[in-house]
Parts: structure tokens; C-alpha cells; sequence
């Protein structure tokens, strides 16, 4: 479970063959299982234009996949995608480490959200101080 | 929050706001950083927010450090510390890889 790396692959389908969409995306999930990955998610983030044109498109629809595997089933699916014409383009990025990094922090800060308490119990105290001071 | 970034940008004037940035604090004075520019308080957006990842696909966010130029908008106006803006900078360059934000805008 530890070496097992995960990926986040956003790629864009030529919107003129809008009904391809949900079969290329089976497609692609097909050649990640066969390569022995697993999909973990699938999302379609909708037709959406584009910052500029690729290919001479002004605007593409965008599909998420999560990707939970060795790297080997990256390999092939960026093969796949590069050879397919209705993938505009793709994008490949690796996010368990930053996932694991994020954690991290989160958990340390927890952890020193709990500590504080005492650190406001402490501080406490010179405002009693202060209060006493005022009745006299 | 991101419009004040952008009219700070825009009101150093016609060029681009590095060099106006410059020539403002030059003959300002003396001493480095005077004048009122240092009023300013600078502080990181992520770091109040406790951001720990930035999402390359969170548009909405990453327009808001793109003046209509389209470049990343400098630590030193955001006000970003340099964790946050690296993490900042890697996020807008994906997103622009696949056609989220543009390279240039003319």
C-alpha cells in the first residue's frame, strides 16, 4: 500500500465528439485495470472553454481520473492518449506525496491546537492579576 | 481580496508595476523600505486560511493571483510567503498546461 502511487490525469476530448466521452473514459479505465492500476475516481468536469486554442479549438470538455497504481499503467494510458485524436491533451500529475505532505501539517497542527489549552491557562493568569489589581 | 492586489498593480501607473514599484521607493529615501509602502501589512492568504494544497484545477483560486496579463502576480505584491507562492506558481503552471489559464493575454 505504501509504494503504491497515486495520480491525478485531467484530459481534454474534442467537444465535437461529445458522445465519446463517457466510452473513452471506459476505455482509458479499462487499459489502467489491465496494467493492473485501479481508478479510484471518474469525473466528468464538463464542456468548458479553453484559456487558447489547441488544435484549433476554442473550448473542450474536461475529464478527471484518480489513479492509484505502480506508474507502469501511466506509461501506457499517456501512450494511448497521445495517439488518440480526440484527446486534445492530457495532463499528468503525481499527488500522494503532496497529499501525504498535507497531512502532515494538518496533523501537526492538530496537534498543537491541543496543546494550547494550557498555553490559555497560563495566560490566564496575568489577567486575574490584573483583575485583583482593579479591586484594589 | 484579488481586486485590491490588481488596483495596487494598476495604480503605479501605465507600465508594468515592477518598475514602477522601483522608481516609487527610490527617491522615497534614504533609509531601505521607508515611506508607505511599509504600512502595508503583508500577510500570506494561505497560511490564515491553513492551506496545504493547491489545486490545479481550483480555477476560480489561481485567476485571482493572474493580473490580465496573464503572469503570476509576484510574492512581493500578494504578499504570499515563499512556501505558498511556490506551491502557487507549480499550481498555475499545470493549470495552464491544459488550457485552465492562459500563457498570455493580449
Amino acid at each position: 500500500m505504501d509504494n503504491k502511487r497515486q495520480y491525478e490525469v485531467v484530459f481534454i476530448v474534442d467537444p465535437t465528439a461529445d458522445d465519446e466521452v463517457s466510452k473513452l473514459t471506459e476505455n482509458f479505465t479499462q487499459i489502467v485495470t489491465d496494467q493492473g492500476g485501479v481508478v479510484t475516481k471518474a469525473e466528468t468536469m464538463g464542456k468548458r472553454q479553453l484559456a487558447y486554442e489547441i488544435l484549433h479549438h476554442k473550448d473542450g470538455t474536461f475529464v478527471l481520473l484518480e489513479i492509484e497504481g505502480s506508474g507502469r499503467e501511466i506509461a501506457e494510458l499517456e501512450r494511448r492518449m497521445r495517439v488518440n485524436d480526440r484527446v486534445l491533451r492530457y495532463i499528468t500529475v503525481r499527488v500522494d506525496e503532496d497529499r501525504r505532505r498535507a497531512e502532515k501539517l494538518k496533523e501537526r497542527r492538530t496537534r498543537k491546537a491541543a496543546k494550547r489549552p494550557e498555553h490559555g491557562s497560563r495566560q490566564r493568569r496575568p489577567t486575574m492579576d490584573f483583575a485583583e489589581a482593579a479591586g484594589e | 481580496m484579488a481586486t485590491n492586489y490588481e488596483d495596487r498593480a494598476r495604480s503605479g501607473g501605465g507600465g508594468g508595476y515592477d518598475n514602477d514599484d522601483d522608481q516609487d521607493r527610490r527617491p522615497m529615501g534614504g533609509g531601505r523600505g521607508g515611506g508607505r509602502r511599509m504600512h502595508r501589512r503583508r500577510v500570506c492568504r494561505f497560511c490564515i486560511d491553513k492551506v496545504d494544497l493547491i489545486d490545479f484545477k481550483d480555477v476560480r483560486l489561481l485567476q485571482n493571483y493572474l493580473p490580465e496579463r496573464g503572469k503570476i502576480l509576484p510574492r512581493r505584491i500578494s504578499g504570499n510567503c515563499a512556501t505558498h507562492q511556490r506551491m502557487l506558481a507549480e499550481a498555475i503552471k499545470r493549470a495552464r498546461n491544459i488550457a485552465l489559464l492562459p500563457y498570455t493575454t493580449d
